[in-house]
Formats: structure tokens, C-alpha cells, sequence
């Protein structure tokens, strides 16, 4: 990902609260890898769906050459739910995809990060291993891409 | 950050909010008649499920909403189920929501070329088919009808009387009270029994 070159409304990666942090995390993990983890979590309490698990479309928008006039760049699938905890607190995601099981449990885990009794806990057993997971793939992936790279001088000269 | 309301919306919002805008439908074609709604929807106080699922069913971020003040507890749940618009003054709206009729003349009410910018009211009455009777006469109806409902108000007969006279112009009335939904359309003539 490019921050350098990414719309100012975006917050990079030191701007981002803790929460969008995790909620980003939890947005590329799988279903089944969020599930293994809460299943050792304890006691998790009742929770009620205020909203979906639901799939529809959602605008993506640009900005060309990064940072210029935005524009619509497609539409995509997401999955979206929000739940609220037996406690009170609610936990919201959406998704990339049609996977229902994998938001609600994105919007479960949410909303049990939020309890300042459980935070520390789930950041550690939850979040930080998906967290490095993502960072592997992602350093895979770069390494994989960067392979086949190509410079092309004369244009960079061009445009400079 | 997103509103948390308490409730959630329907159970099958797609199945149930098909089922509600069919009740509208024959409410509207037929003015006064009584049809139920929302079986099973876990409304937000102070709203009757009748209402939240004229809410759901209804309103979306195209469409502004006025809400009345003494209804504003259920604002958050409104704001999150159905994304709407909440503006400050009815003026503006082209759906309100009010447990008192607000003065029909200060509405929306469209023009000549497009009628169908005229203002709903979604009222709230504490009973439908009991307390005043009215007289209905109109499209849709074969020959006059009775009506009843409690809470419309005194002044009722003559401020409809006003808004029918601009006809095609004009504000149409969708009443709710606990599960059952009824409607005046502007084309309705009402007299007092």
C-alpha cells in the first residue's frame, strides 16, 4: 500500500485509532481464524444482531493520480453487521465478500475489544498473531511483486 | 461514529418491508381502511411497531425527516436503521413523524408539475377505529365510508378541508397506532359525523 500517495481524508497508519487498527485486522482475517481464537476467550457473553449479517454493494471511490479529483472506481461486495453485547457495548463490521459467519464474528470481536476488562487479553491472544499473519502474506506478496519490477526511466525523467 | 441503538430493525428486512409498503399500498387506494403490520418488531419507545415499520419501510437517506421532539428517545434508532435524513424543521421534510398533527399549511405540498413532492405525516394515534368518527368519501371508495381514530386533533376536519383544496398539490397522512396502519390520501374528503 502506498500512503505517500493516498487522499488526505485517509489516515495512515499512525493516525488510525486503536479501534480502526483492529477493525482493519479483523476485516482481512478469516472467519475461520477469528473463530479458532474467541473459542478460547472466556466467557463471552449473549449478544443480539441490530443489524444483518447483510450483503450488498458499496461505492468505491478514487482520486486519479492519488490525490486529484475523485471519481467512481466500482462497486463492490461487502458484508455488514452490527450486534450489541448483553453489556451494552456494540460492535460493528463490514467485510470484503459474501462470508456472513465472518462479520458477525468481526462485529462479535469488536465489540468484546471494547471492554477495557478484556482489551489487553484479546489484543494479544486475537489481533497481534492475525496481525502478523497479514504482515507475512503482505511482505510475500511485495517480495513477489517486486521480482518482476520494472523502471521506466524515461518516463520517470519525464515527468520530473 | 455510528449511533448504537438498542433494537434491531426487522427480522427479514427485505420479506417484511415488502410485506409493509403492500399494506401501504392498499391503505392509500383504499383511504380508511385498517390493515396490520410488523408482526413481531421490537420497537424503540416511545413508537408503536405500526410506526417503526412505517419507518423502516419508508424513509431512507433520500428522503429528510422530521421527527417531533417528543419522539426523539427513538432519533437513534431511526438514524440507524433506516439512514435517514433528520432535519430540524418540518419544513424541510418530506416525511414527519408526530404523535400531534404539525399545521398541514406549513408543509411540503409539491407543485402542479411535481405533486409527489408533497409531505407525508406518519401520526401516531392512541386508537384507530375507535374515538371520533369521520365521513370518507372519495377515489377508492364506491360510496362513503366511516372512519374512526382518536388524537387527530380538533381542528382536524377544517385543516383538511384547506389541504385537499390545492389538490393535486398537498400532504397525504399515514396513521399508525400499535400493529395496525390506516391512511388518508389527499384526494379523501373528510367530514366530521
Amino acid at each position: 500500500m502506498m500512503t505517500d500517495t493516498a487522499p488526505p481524508t485517509q489516515p495512515n497508519d499512525a493516525e488510525k485509532t486503536p479501534r480502526q487498527r483492529w477493525m482493519a485486522v479483523l476485516a482481512r482475517a478469516g472467519a475461520e481464524a477469528i473463530a479458532a481464537r474467541l473459542r478460547r476467550a472466556e466467557a463471552i457473553p449473549e449478544w443480539r444482531r441490530l443489524r444483518g449479517p447483510d450483503t450488498g454493494l458499496v461505492m468505491l471511490r478514487g482520486r486519479s493520480g492519488g490525490g486529484g479529483a475523485s471519481f467512481n472506481l466500482g462497486e463492490m461486495t461487502v458484508t455488514r453487521c452490527t450486534l450489541r453485547l448483553a453489556s451494552g457495548l456494540v460492535g460493528h463490521a463490514t467485510v470484503a465478500g459474501r462470508n456472513l459467519r465472518h462479520a458477525e464474528l468481526a462485529a462479535l470481536a469488536d465489540a468484546l475489544l471494547q471492554d477495557p476488562a478484556r482489551q489487553d487479553a484479546l489484543l494479544a491472544d486475537l489481533i497481534a498473531p492475525l496481525a502478523a499473519a497479514q504482515q507475512v502474506q503482505r511482505q510475500a506478496l511485495a517480495a513477489r511483486a517486486a521480482a518482476t519490477r520494472v523502471q521506466f526511466f524515461a518516463l520517470q525523467t519525464m515527468r520530473t | 461514529m455510528m449511533l448504537a441503538p438498542d433494537l434491531p430493525g426487522f427480522a427479514d428486512p427485505v420479506a417484511d418491508a415488502q410485506a409493509t409498503f403492500r399494506a401501504v399500498l392498499d391503505a392509500m387506494a383504499r383511504p380508511g381502511t385498517i390493515h396490520a403490520v410488523a408482526p413481531g418488531l421490537d420497537a424503540p419507545a416511545p413508537l408503536d411497531p405500526a410506526t417503526a415499520a412505517l419507518l423502516l419501510t419508508l424513509v431512507d437517506p433520500d428522503t429528510p425527516l422530521w421527527v417531533e421532539p417528543a419522539l426523539a428517545p427513538a432519533r437513534d434508532w431511526i438514524a440507524f436503521h433506516c439512514g435517514a435524513l433528520l432535519v430540524a424543521v418540518p419544513e424541510a421534510a418530506s416525511f414527519l413523524l408526530a404523535t400531534v398533527l404539525p399545521p398541514l399549511d406549513t408543509l411540503r405540498r409539491g407543485s402542479d408539475e411535481a405533486p409527489e413532492e408533497g409531505a407525508s405525516v406518519i401520526l401516531q394515534l392512541s386508537a384507530l377505529g375507535e374515538g371520533t368518527r369521520f365521513r370518507l368519501d372519495g377515489p377508492g371508495l364506491a360510496a362513503p365510508a366511516s372512519f374512526a381514530a382518536a388524537g387527530l386533533g380538533a381542528g382536524f376536519v377544517a385543516a383538511w378541508h384547506a389541504n385537499r383544496a390545492g389538490f393535486p398539490r398537498g400532504v397525504d397522512l399515514l396513521l399508525g397506532c400499535d400493529t395496525r396502519i390506516a391512511a388518508l390520501p389527499r384526494s379523501v374528503a373528510v367530514d366530521q359525523i
